[in-house]
């Protein structure tokens, strides 16, 4: 299982601000395409990527990166710090 | 080197006389805060975060620019939460034996926060709530302060 975390305008179209999921992708693509195939709101939360950053273990990190031994990942839009 | 990160409001006279009081190794100290602007009909404004990769992401931006520049100290101070138009959001600290230093790691840290630590604003006024957007012009910031 691994730990999926969500913020910003991602928490609220997906109604959900954490959650487990049984982890078959190897990368963070493959998790993305998973959670889009589930429902209509994930799919909406992640038409478009460009809007979507993540982190691994609370690093940023690239939608290609490897999922193996990362316990949390976390997914939003770009951040407006400051 | 110190980060803050915290929902209360803090003053930003007193942490800035903190800061800049009783050091004798810097000739320089840059102080930065950054407040909720009312460009019209702005209510409020809610900073949701990431806490503890925001934690992360300050201290290693604050660790850069010691790094980077002759700093004898620096102080980053973030809130989270609801804050109203007029309110300090966050301050930037730097500490140097000269201004040039100072000046460029305050920038530095304002534009790293900026657009790399796990901050999102979300603003509520008179016509609903909008998440405020990422500007390209703060993600072409970073470019200057490539090492490359």
């Amino acid at each position: 299982m691994i730990d999926v975390l969500y913020f910003a305008w991602l928490r609220e179209r997906i109604g959900l601000s954490k959650e487990q999921v049984e982890l078959s992708a190897a990368n963070v693509a493959d998790l993305v395409e998973e959670l889009k195939a589930r429902e209509d709101r994930y799919a909406a939360a992640f038409a478009d990527l460009s809007a979507v950053r993540v982190a691994l273990d609370q690093e940023l990190a690239e939608f290609d990166a490897p999922l193996a031994g990362v316990h949390e990942v976390a997914f939003f839009p770009p951040m407006t710090g400051g | 080197m110190r980060v803050r990160v915290q929902a209360e409001p803090f003053d930003f006279g007193a942490e800035c006389g903190a800061f800049a009081t009783g050091r004798t190794d810097a000739g320089a100290v840059v102080t930065f805060a950054g407040i909720v602007r009312d460009d019209g009909g702005l209510a409020r404004m809610e900073l949701e975060h990431y806490p503890g990769m925001t934690e992360r992401a300050l201290g290693r931006i604050a660790a850069e620019a010691m790094r980077r520049w002759a700093l004898r100290d620096c102080l980053v101070i973030h809130r989270f939460g609801t804050m109203l138009p007029g309110e300090t959001i966050m301050m930037v600290g730097t500490a140097a034996p000269h201004r040039a230093d100072a000046f460029a790691a305050a920038e530095f840290l304002m534009d790293y926060l900026k657009s790399r630590a796990p901050f999102w604003k979300k603003e509520f006024g008179a016509d609903g709530a909008a998440w405020v957007a990422a500007k390209d012009t703060d993600e072409k910031a970073l470019g200057r302060w490539s090492e490359d």
